[in-house]
């Protein structure tokens, strides 16, 4: 074992601090400078040393020195002691679906890919063989302001032969900054600038606050006359990305960023206006046009097109966020879903990494395809790596998905009671906000809701047979978009804990509640059956609290947002609830009283 | 006494500097931002006082931007000389994003410093001061400038942190020829001679500013590129000359004859005797670089590099633009045939001469 001694480096630092301050005493002339006000200053210059030799030992334990042979090599950061590390897409990409990982306990550990987000030039990664890793806390990299201090920790030029890794120290020297992609690729949105050191092979490597806490991962830097060595300016993808991302890397996915679907462009008086947009994006159906005037994204004010592309490159493809604009002096807020920036086919292609075709120059001496690296033959892996790796398309590794599939399924389990009965009907009554009162009935095979405009009902039978679709019986209460079924799989999915649904349901990722103001995210399970697609939003304690649910192939959603839920005796019952179709308000229940029934 | 160009890389040279600063600053090690204040509140008050500018150049070597300094509430910028703002129209963005065209007031062609205007009033501005004093070797200080062009808009400048590592006079080139401006500068141990970094502000940790950030140059000794800042003391001058429109004339900036002897290469030539003495190799000292090239006796050289040379005066000449780090290839005439002799690069250090001259 390779540990290094704790004793020894505090020993060695503090010896060369004596030797230093004799020197010093020696040499200076005049007046010996120690006060008694210098000497509280000189403790506290040994205690901060002390405290910065704690933190980069700790954070040191999390540092993965990851070695790809032939292909090269680069970090990485433990983030969670069953071993889920992050590190860069072109670090991983040469590595392939398995890469050897050394930690700074002396040992080498096989480690199999994850998740892959080309985009953003993010990885994770999964170190095998152990459940107790040493890992490190993420912080919050909104907090972090021009000046402090930070550590990079990493595996420099391939340094750490030895498995030890490199530290640097410096300052955080820009915030929010944009550094350009290339074509589509490795995008550094509202990333971190510091001047600590980031060389070749600090890919992928944490970033660390003075607190030790992972306030980003390294991956970029500014080269130019002296070759590819630092030069003092060098980027971090921002650890609020990279929580952004963690839901959807963890399972497996292969993601993708967002674009709105429209461009921005500062006009003559300073104002970021739309300056195109597609007719066929969300954007535009929830009513956004040319010159409107773009004042807040995702909660975030946006005052340049670079403050535009620094919240819209921390994004990912799927989110449902708020856009506020501005038309003709009156402000008005929508909700868009956030489109992809690429199709899945590209991602697989940007994945593989090809580039574009071989030029024809030489008809003759056609290379051979070269297998891809991050999408084998399963049969071609070490027994150790095949039984964490399952390919499927438009995911990194499959396997994960049910890794993440089964987590949640045991939140939803734990809240499960004994007392819910699939048999038994939930009963619902109480007032509508516009005025008048309904009366809501969910079964396991049908719903009823009764309304000021009528009474309606959905079923599973006829939902099933494809006759509804068509006499619009399937989306009722008209108008809604499928409200009484999103409730009944809602009531479905708390009953049977995503145990025995009908239909293939996988995990998604996470994202942001709609009523959240913080930046907590949500579990989102996806459900799709033959008749409807379904996205349920499962919090911590295993509230669906949140239901967005499209009929068929369709692209307008019914969105149910159920506030103040809770166990009501054996039931589910919110304080209310808020139907949206499309974007437009269906209707606002109050819900009074509830009750269930054989 | 004169002192050289320091450059402590070194792990000795850093001890030293370790030693300095503690007798000088009483307690500093270095680095600790931990400690000593508030860097964050330091830095984006004084950025609130550096300009972003965008010109002319893009040609390669040659940036379209740089950074400027506030120096008066009325809009008057402190920047290098240089082409981005041999310009027409001079972008200039403040930390709010605030946007103006500025224009040219005046040069000080012996500083190479510029000042520009932009039109407004109120504006945040550094006192550059002539009593400025002059920051002691092991002051922790903060750059900040636009390099790279990263920052655009309303965004911040970038911040690097050092320390002055050497007071000295400037000893530097830009290509072969000799920079206009050999006056006292702080030698930085961070990398501040960045795209983007000329005209930025250094600043201490208490917020004063205490230089500015040079043209992107090389050392004169041994080509390695200069991190450096001309001290707020000198840039006073140079921003009176500007406004008094005083010509403060740079000295005679022609091709510098450099110290490097080819005898430090290890040969001999003949006695240089006449005006057009042919430059003959008379000896070769054994195992140096000279020897090891393959360089020999009654070689007569011809050209260094690929001009041509027919005298010792002429070889001379022609060595005299060769500074450290640069290659040398000398075409000999040897039984009548022209041969290429590699002599490799010109080695970084060079004995002293002159007697008593540290």
């Amino acid at each position: 074992m390779q540990r290094i001694p704790k004793l020894n480096i505090t020993k060695k630092q503090v010896t060369r601090i004596v030797i230093v301050l004799v020197i010093s005493l020696l040499t200076s002339e005049g007046p010996v400078a120690f006060s008694a006000g210098n000497n509280d200053k000189l403790s506290d210059v040994l205690s901060a040393q002390q405290e910065r030799i704690r933190v980069i030992e700790a954070a040191a334990k999390t540092s993965v020195s990851v070695f790809a042979g032939s292909s090269g090599g680069g970090s990485g950061v433990l983030i969670s002691p069953d071993g889920y590390a992050l590190t860069n897409f072109h670090v991983v990409q040469p590595a392939g679906i398995t890469m050897r990982c050394g930690l700074n306990d002396g040992e080498l550990y096989e480690a199999v890919l994850v998740g892959l987000d080309p985009t953003g030039d993010l990885a994770v990664i999964k170190l095998l063989g152990k459940d107790a890793f040493p890992y490190a806390p993420i912080g919050d990299s909104d907090t972090v302001s021009v000046g402090d201090t930070c550590y990079t920790i990493g595996n420099p030029f391939l340094l750490a032969t030895n498995l030890q890794p490199s530290v640097s120290a410096g300052i955080v020297s820009g915030v929010h900054r944009y550094q350009f992609p290339a074509g589509t690729l490795l995008e550094y949105a509202d990333c971190l600038q510091v001047d600590a050191a980031i060389n070749p092979g600090n890919s992928g490597g944490g970033l660390f606050n003075a607190s030790g806490e992972l306030i980003g991962i390294n991956g970029r830097a500014s080269f130019e006359k002296r070759g590819r060595i630092n030069v003092g300016a060098g980027y971090a993808i921002s650890a609020n990305q990279v929580q952004n991302f963690l839901g959807i890397l963890k399972s497996g996915h292969l993601a993708d960023h967002a674009t709105l679907g429209a461009t921005v462009a500062t006009s003559a008086d300073g104002r970021v206006v739309v300056s195109d947009i597609l007719e066929s994006s969300d954007t535009w159906r929830k009513g956004l046009r040319i010159d409107d005037e773009i004042i807040e994204l995702a909660g975030r004010s946006v005052r340049s097109v670079n403050a535009f592309k620094n919240i819209l490159g921390t994004l990912p493809a799927g989110w449902r966020i708020p856009v506020v604009f501005r038309r003709a002096g009156r402000p008005s807020e929508i909700f868009i879903e956030l489109a992809g920036v690429h199709t899945p086919a590209m991602l697989n292609e940007l994945m593989a990494g090809r580039r574009a075709p071989p030029s024809q120059s030489k008809p003759d001496n056609k290379p051979e395809p070269k297998p891809n690296p991050l999408a084998p033959d399963p049969a071609d892996l070490p027994e150790s790596i095949r039984k964490f790796y399952e390919p499927r398309f438009g995911y990194a590794n499959f396997y994960f998905n049910r890794i993440e599939l089964e987590r949640v399924r045991d939140v939803l389990q734990r809240r499960k009671s004994a007392s819910e009965q699939q048999e038994t009907s939930w009963q619902y009554q109480g007032q509508l906000e516009a005025g008048g009162s309904f009366e809501i009935e969910l079964g396991d095979q049908s719903a009823t809701i009764s309304l000021p405009t009528g009474i309606s009902r959905w079923e599973q039978a006829a939902a099933d047979a494809g006759l509804s679709a068509e006499a619009g019986f399937d989306s009722s209460p008209p108008g809604s978009g499928g409200m009484l079924a999103a409730l009944t799989m809602w009531r479905r999915l708390l009953i049977q804990g995503a145990h025995n649904i009908e239909g293939r349901i996988t995990y998604w990722g996470q994202q942001p509640l709609y009523s959240a103001s913080t930046n907590q995210l949500a579990d989102v399970l996806e459900l799709t059956t033959s008749s409807c697609r379904a996205r349920f939003f499962i919090d911590e304690f295993g509230n669906i609290s949140q239901v967005t649910f499209f009929l068929g192939a369709s692209s307008t959603s019914c969105d149910l947002h159920f506030d103040g839920l809770g166990k009501r005796g054996p039931y589910w019952q919110p304080t209310h609830l808020t139907v949206d179709y499309d974007g437009d308000r269906f209707a606002t229940f109050h819900f009074e009283k509830g009750e269930q029934t054989k | 006494m004169t002192t050289r160009t320091q450059h402590a890389t070194s792990a000795c040279s850093r001890i030293l500097r370790l030693v300095i600063s503690l007798t000088v600053s009483g307690l500093a090690l270095y680095p600790i931002p931990v400690l000593g204040g508030d860097i964050t509140a330091v830095s984006v008050d004084a950025a609130s006082r550096v300009v972003k500018l965008y010109g002319a150049g893009g040609i390669r070597g040659l940036e379209s931007y740089q950074t400027g300094i506030l120096v008066s509430s009325s809009g008057h910028i402190l920047t290098v000389l240089s082409t981005a703002i041999d310009s027409e129209a001079i972008d200039c963005v403040l930390d709010d994003g605030r946007r103006y065209t500025a224009s040219l007031v005046g040069a000080d062609l012996h500083r190479e410093l510029a000042v520009l205007k932009i039109e407004d009033i109120n504006l945040p501005y550094f006192k550059i001061s002539a009593d400025s004093p002059r920051q002691a070797i092991g002051t922790r200080v903060l750059a900040l400038s636009n390099l790279f062009g990263v920052a655009v808009g309303d965004e911040r400048v970038s911040i690097q942190h050092g320390v002055v590592a050497a007071h000295v006079p400037l000893r530097a080139r830009r290509g072969s020829h000799e920079a206009a401006y050999r006056g006292d500068v702080y030698i930085l141990d961070c990398t501040t001679n960045n795209p983007g970094s000329p005209g930025g502000c250094l600043i201490n940790w208490q917020g004063d500013c205490i230089g500015m950030l040079g043209k992107e140059l090389r050392s004169a000794e041994n080509a390695t590129w200069l991190s450096y800042a001309i001290p707020t003391n000198e840039l006073a001058l140079g921003l009176e000359a500007i406004l008094s429109e005083r010509n403060d004339q740079p000295p005679v900036n022609e091709r510098r004859a450099s110290n490097f002897d080819i005898r430090s290469l290890g040969l001999e030539l003949v006695p240089d005797l006449l005006n057009l003495t042919p430059p003959f190799v008379e000896a070769i000292v054994p195992d140096t670089q000279a020897a090891e090239a393959g360089l020999r006796t009654d070689d007569l050289i011809v050209a260094v590099g690929n001009r041509t040379v027919t005298s010792q005066r002429g070889l001379r000449h022609e060595l005299s633009y060769l500074i450290p780090g640069d290659p040398i290839q000398l075409n000999i005439i040897r039984n009548g045939r022209i041969v290429l002799i590699d002599l490799g690069v010109v080695p970084s250090v060079t004995e002293p001469r002159g007697k008593g001259e540290k």
